[in-house]
């Protein structure tokens, strides 16, 4: 109940906390009102241990858009990506202060249970990591593990996503075989798959593309495209070309900080810092 | 900048040119080299070899008296020449049956416990599951005897009741207690070898902990889990000293009749002594008869082969995909 009251109250007042370059550059370029907060992160400190990841991190992640998060290795994008779904939670001794809100709702508040906020918040790693079973399986497995046990509706949901992530075409006819038979460009798409199946509301990616070939990441790229008409997309990338290619917003990260966000076309086109401008101009990182 | 003269390079030499100082120690390095590789492969070697002599002997020893008598007969005490000790290789194999009862589910599910735990309390229980494993199988025998026969012979007394406290009971529970530790420590091993990114995945997608364990981790790691069991069992299967005080032994396989389906099938009796391979090859070996001797050596016989058939499945169980591609 106090979920259905404070999401429209926080999502009011999310445009006070953006960033001006962010409000002006969303506002008056589409013409629209600006999209939704899905995710609201304020003063995100991280620690693993004594050492602390991430400094102050203030970032609205709009809904049905992408969000790319650029910056050298160690630099705590993928901390950060993985505080979104509490995936450190697995690692022992990891702490984090200040918020983060999903639709207004803290996921790190005493009500949230952890298995739930994942079935909202998908993800999908680094590299493909199907599970050893068939193809039809994986897609499957997350409705079956949310308690849908009909037959039809499952065959249904398995074929609906696959088509969704442009995999049903090739492997339609062995839908039983196992899923390591798949190329690693078809096995994301699977991870994909399997990620979208549960329906979240949110899809978290790890540098999704990273082990894979030029054409598979194109088609990768494609997907992301149709699925943020209805997911809200954050993307951690090494690969700055990515993220101008498929980004909405960008932000950059160096040393725990983020140091730059706004909207991709300004970052690559007319970035405010130096850091920002050094890292995508391919001085460092 | 400095500029600082060039160090005059060392004098440039043919390849087979050495002072005496560097051909002696290369001569020694090569020395130790080939000596500690001699080493090596003669211990290698030794280890087959000992285990080549022991199956040869007990072939040539075994094998004339091995006939289909012996698996098809129980012993007759007017004329051992035509006995068999079947009731012993049933015995063997219902003891294994029961004692993975016991020792399956406590083992892996103990195995699971220490990859999932984290703390002092699981490396308490891995130590002392070493300390299990380093247990001596008499003492392990004696305990069952004391936990177990020796009370029930005194209640059975007591009210008179039927059954007996030697017992097929008793002697899977010692064979279990024994298989928890190798069970328990291959287990977790295996598990510990599945990709962390495959837990990730399905507790990424909203999974609890123990449906990624049972539908995700365990499945993975099936093949090594079954290896693990296997090799349990072929361990187990030559024990003798934890039946010393536990199964009594036995020349008759007892059964009893149960109905199934309509049928009545004779299903072996667990609160009676029961006989087992290792222990009925310990009382024939030190015997007087010859006929005895004889089939003790038969029986040492078809045991180190169920023992070998296991070791090999175990070998052959399907090894997963997965934890190939590491």
């Amino acid at each position: 109940m106090t979920q259905m009251e404070t999401a429209p109250d926080s999502s009011a007042t999310a445009g006070l906390s953006m960033t001006p370059e962010v409000r002006a550059a969303t506002t008056p370029a589409t013409g629209a009102a600006p999209a939704p907060v899905k995710i609201k992160a304020a003063g995100v400190d991280f620690y693993y241990g004594e050492f602390k990841a991430l400094q102050g991190i203030t970032m609205d992640i709009l809904e049905r858009h992408i969000t790319a998060m650029i910056g050298p290795s160690g630099c705590g994008k993928s901390t950060f990506l993985r505080t979104l779904n509490r995936m450190n939670d697995l690692i022992d001794g990891t702490r984090v202060e200040g918020s983060i809100t999903l639709d207004g709702t803290d996921i790190y508040g005493k009500n949230v249970d952890v298995v739930h906020l994942r079935k909202r918040i998908g993800m999908v790693f680094q590299k493909p990591n199907p599970f050893p079973m068939s193809i039809y399986d994986n897609v499957a497995y997350g409705p079956r593990i949310h308690g849908l046990r009909n037959r039809k509706q499952l065959d249904e949901i398995v074929e609906r996503t696959l088509k969704g992530a442009a995999l049903w075409d090739e492997v339609k006819d062995k839908l039983k075989e196992s899923a390591f038979a798949l190329s690693g460009g078809q096995q994301q798409r699977l991870c994909i798959a399997r990620t979208v199946a549960v329906q979240p509301d949110v899809i978290l990616m790890d540098e999704p593309c990273s082990a894979l070939d030029p054409n598979s990441t194109y088609r990768v790229e494609e997907l992301m495209e149709e699925l943020k008409t209805q997911y809200t997309i954050v993307i951690v990338t090494h690969n700055m070309q990515q993220a101008a290619r498929v980004s909405d917003f960008t932000g950059f990260f160096f040393k725990g900080e983020l140091i730059e966000f706004n909207t991709t076309n300004e970052m690559f086109t007319s970035p405010s810092k130096k850091a920002t401008n050094d890292y995508i101009r391919g001085r460092f990182g | 900048m400095t500029s600082t003269p060039a160090a005059s390079p060392p004098p440039r030499r043919s390849l087979g040119e050495k002072s005496s100082a560097e051909a002696a120690s290369l001569a020694l390095r090569k020395i130790t080299n080939t000596v500690m590789l001699i080493l090596c492969y003669a211990a290698a070697l030794l280890g087959i070899v000992v285990l080549g002599c022991v199956l040869w002997f007990l072939a040539s020893q075994g094998l004339r008296f091995i006939n289909l008598t012996l698996f098809t007969r129980m012993p007759d005490a007017v004329n051992m020449g035509q006995g068999g000790m079947a009731q012993s290789i049933l015995g063997t194999m219902v003891l294994l049956a029961l004692a993975s009862v016991i020792g399956l589910p406590l083992g892996i599910l103990g195995g699971i416990y220490q990859v999932e735990a984290k703390g002092r309390f699981a490396s308490t229980v891995r130590f002392f599951t070493d300390v299990l494993n380093g247990v001596p199988s008499i003492v392990v025998g004696i305990f069952v005897y004391a936990v177990y026969v020796y009370p029930t012979a005194q209640s059975i007394q007591k009210s008179g009741g039927s059954g007996s406290a030697y017992s097929a009971y008793a002697g899977g529970v010692a064979l279990g207690i024994m298989m928890i530790p190798t069970v328990m420590r291959t287990t977790e091993e295996i598990l510990r070898l599945v990709p962390f990114s495959m837990r990730e995945a399905s507790l990424g997608l909203g999974a609890t902990r123990w449906r990624t364990m049972v539908s995700v981790v365990l499945p993975a790691a099936r093949g090594g889990i079954i290896t693990g069991v296997m090799l349990a069992l072929a361990r187990i299967a030559g024990e003798t000293a934890p039946l010393l005080f536990t199964i009594l032994g036995n020349d008759l396989l007892q059964t009893h009749p149960v109905h199934i389906a309509g049928k009545t099938v004779g299903v072996p009796t667990l609160n009676a002594p029961i006989d087992a391979l290792p222990l009925r090859i310990y009382n024939y070996a030190t015997s007087v008869y010859k006929e005895q001797q004889e089939q003790a050596w038969a029986g040492a016989l078809v045991l180190i082969t169920m023992i070998l058939v296991l070791s090999i499945a175990a070998r052959f169980a399907t090894r997963s995909k997965v934890l190939e591609e590491k």
